[in-house]
Order: C-alpha cells, then structure tokens, then sequence
C-alpha cells in the first residue's frame, strides 16, 4: 500500500543541490551558516583539546591559552564524591554498584522477576544504602551528609525523588481517577499544589518549614529533608504521568475485569496498572530528567550537588579564572546522562508505538 | 453479627467510609502538624501573623521598577519581587516564543546545514540544568564583556559592559498622556477595522488592504505628537568618572537569568512548535497546493492555525514553567519574588511560614488561573468532527 519509491540515486552533487542548494534563499542560508561555523568552531576546539592542558597538578602547569583541565583532574574525586572520606569511598561505589545492577534487572528482566527487583530497587536497597553511606550503624563509621556532595548527592537525590515517588504517584492517579469525589478532591489538591510552585521554595520549604512542623525533640537530617521535599514534588509530576498512562488504557479492559467479578484491587494490580506502567516507562524518564537537572537547585540551602561543588571550587583561590572549565565540565556530565536518558526513552517510545495493541 | 459484615460488604457503604477515613487521615496529619508549629513558635517566641508587612523593612534593593527605599514597608518590598518576576518572565516569554519559533522553523528546513544546527542547539540546551545556564551567563559570558571604559556601543546610545546594559530613558514631559491615549486608540482602531475587514471578506469574499488604515492612524499620532510640541525626550547614559549616569541600566544579573531562560525555554518551545506543525496532516497541505495558493498563504491561513490547537497546551506549560524558574534568580541576587521574599525577608522578619505562604501563593495561583484559562480554552477549540 504505502510502499516507499524505488530508491532514488543520488550523486553527491545532486544531494548538495537537494541540500543544500534548492533555491537562492537556500544558498546564502548554507553560505552564511557555514562562515559563521568555519569561525566559531576551529577555536572552539583549540580551546577545548588542542591548546588544553591535561598534564600537571596546579595552575602554574596550564599556559592560558587552552582549558586547564589539570583543574578538573586534579578535582575529580570531590566533583564525584563531595568531601567523602577518601579511605570509605568504596561504601559510595559499592551502593551505586548495587543501584545499578537493580535498575539494570528491573528495566530489562534479565535476572529473574522484573516485579521482585523493582520492589527490591524502589524500597530495600535505597534504604541499605542510605545506612551504608550514613554509617554509624554495623560497625561502619559515621559520615555526616555534609560531607557528601557532588555528583554522588546529585545521583542520590534525583534517583530517591524517583523510585519512591513511583508508588506514591500511582496511588495519587488512582485516587484522581477514582469514582469517591473526597478522594478526587483530596488527590487533586495535593498534585495541583506541588505542581504549583517552583521547586526551589519546596526546597527552601524543605530546610526551613519542616523543622517547624515536626515534633520539637525529633532532628531531621538536612539531606533527608530536601529528600522528602523532592519527593512530594515528583510525586504530583509522577502521579499526571501515571494518570497519562492509565486514561490510555481501553475501557474495555476495565470493564471485561468487572464482568470477571474482579475486586477494585485486583482489577489495578491484575490488569490496568501492568499495562499503564509499561506504557509511561518514557514519561517517567523525562520525570526523571528534569529532576536530575532541577537537583542543582539544592545548592541554595546550601548542599553541594555536582554543580555547587564545581561552583565553591570556582572561589578557591588555587584556581582562579577556571569558572568556564567547571562549567563545561559539569554541563558535559548532565548533558551526557539527560541526552542518554531522552534517547532511551524515545526509543521504547518506538518500540511501543510499533506493537500493535 | 452477619448483618454487620453484610453491611460492611456492601458497595456505597464502603465507598462512604472510605472517604471518612481518609479525610480523617489527612486533616489528623494536618491537626498534628499545626500542633507541631504552635508550640515550637511559641517555645522559640517567633512573632506570628501577616502584620510584619506594615513594618519598615530597611533594606535596599538595586533594580527598582517601582518607587521603594529603605523606609517603605515590607509589603512594598513584596511589590518590587513581584513587579520583578513579572517583567523578567513577560520578557522572557516573549524572546523565547521567538526564538523557539525560529528555531523550529529551522529544524523543519530543507537546509542541511541549518537543520543541523537547530536540532544541536535544542538538544543541547534541552539536556542541560537552567542554573548552569544562569551561572554560566552570569560567571562566565557576562564577566568577559570589555571594562566600563572600553564599552561596546552602539553610536553612542547604546553600551555594554561588564556592568551591565546602559539604554536611553524615555521622559515623560507634560501633555504626554494625549500622545499615549491616542496611540491606544490608534491600537483599538486597528482591531476594529481588521474585525470588519475580516467579515467583509465572509460577506463579499472580496479583502480590503488594512495597511492603509495602519499608516493613516500612525501619521495621525505622530502629527498629532508635533502639533502638542513633542512632550517626550530621550535620557541618555553618560560616562562620568567611573560609571555611567542617566538612562536605564539593566543589571547584569537581569541580562544572564533573562538570557538563560529564554534561551532555555526556547529549546522546549521549538520541539512544542514542530510537533504541532508535523501533526497539521498532509492532506491539507496538497489541498492548499491544488487550490493554488500561495507558499506564504497557506502557512499563514491553513497550518499555523490548525498547528497551533496542538501548541499552545504545552506552550502555555512552558511559559508557566519559566515564570517558576525565575525564581531561580535568588543564585545571582536579581530581586525578583522569590530572592526578595523567601531570601531577605524571610532572613530579617524569621516568620518562615508566613513568608513562605506567601510566595508559594503567588506562585500557585499563576499556575491555577493559567491552568484555568487552559482548560477553557481546550474546551473551546477542540477540534469537531465531521
């Protein structure tokens, strides 16, 4: 029916002509783009690789004609870690080693029940984990959260916003969609507030607010209260996500589940939310990009993610005048996670969009 | 005691005290946190209560677009963020609706090249925090611009600098109202009379030229600005000993978060922009051909509008969305809502809750009108099948 043409040859003049060329307007376009990159990009790079400077250990090693990249070497385990303990970083390696496996086994199901391992992903490890990296408990020693920082506490935040917003966010949509006009209500103040206001007052809220509303004799860490903020936020954001997904779910389903004499539970946990949760797998990843990058608001109540980190070193007067090599830096580390994030969830896009339903 | 689970089994009666249970829930949690706060309030004899807004704030703010000194009140300090927020966002919105369509236009181009550059520009300003944006504008761009002494000018009108953006400053003279009332009427005017060309041409089928119309109010107004002897006059800024005087001064934490979000926000805007272009169907495009109309008639009359029922949803998302972010300008201290508000005052008065409730408020209630308006405007032009 819809069979592409033959294929078309083409010599490459007649592509630089389909291109590049086609009319008069077309031409100056491709003339004047193409001088304005002959002049930006040549010293574009010299600055980043071919004039850089990659060996040596203090500012006096980089000439200025280049990047100094010795400043971002030789600042590379604070950048990841913070001001982690040098001698217990393998407890912060060990945990996102652990993470990972758990994130690879729920997304791909290659090693055993995708159910069990997200269960395990989303609850028992991040709360291991937490032990583990705060220490004082099992014989590790204690680490305050002060000290950590970097991309460690950039991965920490955005990671623990997501997988416990996850569940949160499904009883949220549930409670949106269902048919009690209290719970409706109730859900939908909750979201519609979150969604509201700019995270960064949740975040000033987080660190100044919450100590109010919290018994007087009960301390908070700081950390685990921007981790509680961040997670109400994400959770509204997460529950329009889930609701996206649950609204494209035939009704026929739901309706073939009630002529089964299904309970209202075993009609989501049997038959709506496995289809749903499938299909917002690419919302829930752009959840996931936008917080990691709004995590860099937490540096106003003063914790240091990757990019406070990178801005304090910016003030250390070692390295003056080295702002741009910080910034290129960190804006290489989240540009590489948020594209690789976008292209993996446009592609199960794809892949959903081709299976017929 | 059949009879009671019987009862319990039964659908509304459930559904009932489902609801009475979660109610009781939530304002249990809320009773408990109210609890919380008044006594920790009173045991730490923090002062309560919205009165603190009538008191003398004593600070100084830099970008003032309403009149405030050190010995206006604290609710006057409120009005300059808000003014702040607002400028900054109206701006911001404007040059990134712009920007973002220009920029998906590109991406849309048959031009290789300037395809290219397009999508590499909305791919990598999409995948990068908006704050290492405002840092790096404000650290970075704006601290190489050349030195008060070397500014960058243009005839001596315009200048930049490391200190920011000097423009000539409009003052008003007396008799200036006329100029301004007859320019809006010339406005109204124009609406008017494009309304009635509109519905000649539905009666007629026949258009009137509407630049004829525009031209004529326009001499009008100016003629009219000569006659009452021109009651306006340009300031403009001066170099005197270190810095310059006179005219407007844009700070330059107002040029990096103005340029971060919009910058920003149009690399979202142009993916909203080509998406709704590419879901205008084909059909219509042939149709526009074999009735022989015109390139620019046919993206004028029948794409944009039909591509725009599918933007503006998510657009007015991103405008919502910057108006949020900035609020992220409380990192480089321009005094908008949230660095006035959730920053010094908040820091002066201690009365957290009180501050907070109020910035969040304006917040919340720019996203719920907006969503409002939204889901009135979705109604209304949802499209109506055949």
């Amino acid at each position: 029916m819809n069979s592409p043409p033959l294929s078309q040859r083409t010599s490459v003049l007649g592509w630089l002509k389909q291109n590049l060329f086609a009319t008069p307007l077309d031409s100056i376009i491709t003339v004047v783009s193409s001088l304005i990159l002959i002049m930006l990009l040549p010293p574009l790079f010299e600055w980043l690789l071919f004039d850089a400077d990659f060996i040596g250990s203090t500012k006096d090693d980089c000439d200025l004609n280049g990047a100094c990249w010795v400043f971002i070497k030789e600042r590379l385990v604070q950048i990841t870690y913070g001001f982690y303990p040098y001698e217990e970083l393998w407890r912060v390696n060990l945990s996102f080693l652990v993470v990972g496996i758990g994130i690879f086994a729920s997304l791909t199901g290659r090693l055993g029940s995708q159910s069990i391992w997200l269960a395990l992903t989303s609850t028992v490890i991040p709360i291991g984990a937490w032990f583990v990296l705060r220490g004082d408990i099992l014989g590790f020693s204690e680490v305050e959260t002060a000290k950590w920082g970097g991309l460690m506490v950039t991965l920490i935040i955005s990671f623990v916003g997501i997988s416990f917003s996850l569940p949160l966010g499904v009883a949220l949509a549930l409670a949106r969609r269902s048919s009690l006009p209290i719970l409706r209500l109730l859900s939908t103040i909750f979201i519609e507030s979150w969604r509201g206001v700019p995270l960064i007052t949740v975040l000033f809220m987080s660190s100044v607010l919450f100590p109010i509303f919290l018994p007087p004799d009960w301390q908070m860490d700081k950390l685990l209260r921007a981790l509680f903020g961040v997670l109400f936020f994400a959770s509204a954001y997460m529950a329009e996500v889930v609701r996206g997904g649950l609204q494209a779910i035939p009704k026929g389903q739901e309706e073939a589940a009630n002529a089964l004499a299904l309970s209202y539970f075993q009609k989501q946990r049997y038959i709506v939310l496995p289809q749903a949760l499938k299909y917002v797998i690419p919302g829930i990843t752009n959840v996931f990009i936008s917080l990691l990058k709004d995590t860099t608001l937490v540096s106003i109540i003063s914790m240091y993610d990757l990019l406070g980190i990178v801005q304090s070193a910016n003030s250390d007067p070692e390295w003056p005048g080295l702002a741009t090599e910080g910034y290129v830096f960190v804006g290489l580390i989240f540009w590489i996670i948020c594209f690789g994030l976008s292209r993996y969830s446009m592609s199960i896009e794809k892949k959903q969009n081709l299976k017929p339903r | 005691m059949k009879s009671l689970t019987h009862w319990l089994y039964d659908q509304k009666v459930r559904n009932v005290l489902i609801q009475i249970i979660s109610l009781l829930v939530v304002f249990g949690v809320i009773s408990v946190l109210v609890y919380n706060a008044a006594t920790n309030i009173k045991s730490q004899g923090m002062a309560t209560g919205f009165s603190f807004l009538q008191s003398k704030s004593g600070f100084a703010i830099n970008q003032l677009p309403i009149h405030y000194t050190e010995d206006s009140t604290y609710f006057r300090a409120f009005l300059v963020g808000l003014v702040n927020t607002i400028i900054v966002s109206f701006l911001g919105i404007v040059t990134a609706t712009i920007l973002g369509f220009l920029v998906a236009i590109a991406r849309l181009s048959q031009n290789y090249i300037l395809n290219r550059l397009a999508t590499a520009y909305i791919e990598i300003l999409r995948n990068l925090p908006l704050l290492l944006l405002i840092f790096f504008f404000y650290f970075v761009v704006i601290r190489s611009l050349p030195l008060v002494r070397e500014s960058w000018h243009i005839s001596e009108v315009i200048f930049l600098n490391n200190r920011g953006l000097y423009l000539p400053a409009l003052i008003h003279e007396p008799g200036s109202w006329i100029v301004v009332v007859a320019g809006i009427a010339a406005i109204i005017l124009w609406f008017v009379y494009s309304g009635y060309v509109n519905r000649y041409q539905l009666k007629t089928g026949r258009r009137l030229a509407i630049w004829p119309v525009i031209v004529a109010s326009m001499v009008g107004v100016a003629v009219l600005t000569l006659l009452i002897g021109t009651p306006f006059s340009w300031e403009f800024s001066k170099l005197g000993g270190f810095n310059f005087n006179g005219g407007i001064v844009v700070s330059p934490e107002f040029l990096s978060l103005y340029a971060a979000l919009s910058c920003y926000t149009a690399s979202f805007i142009a993916e909203n922009v080509r998406s709704g272009i590419l879901a205008v169907p084909k059909g219509q495009l042939e149709a526009a051909r074999s009735l022989g109309l015109k390139r620019s008639v046919t993206l004028r009359k029948i794409v944009i509008p039909q591509a725009m029922r599918v933007i503006i949803p998510p657009m007015t998302n991103q405008y919502l969305n910057l108006t949020k972010n900035s609020s992220l300008a409380a990192t480089i201290g321009y005094p908008e809502l949230f660095a006035v508000f959730g920053g010094t005052v908040l820091n002066q008065t201690g009365q957290a809750v009180e501050v907070l409730a109020i910035t969040m408020g304006v917040y919340l209630f720019l996203s719920l009108t907006t969503s409002l308006v939204m889901n009135i405007y979705n109604k209304n032009t949802l499209l109506t099948e055949r």
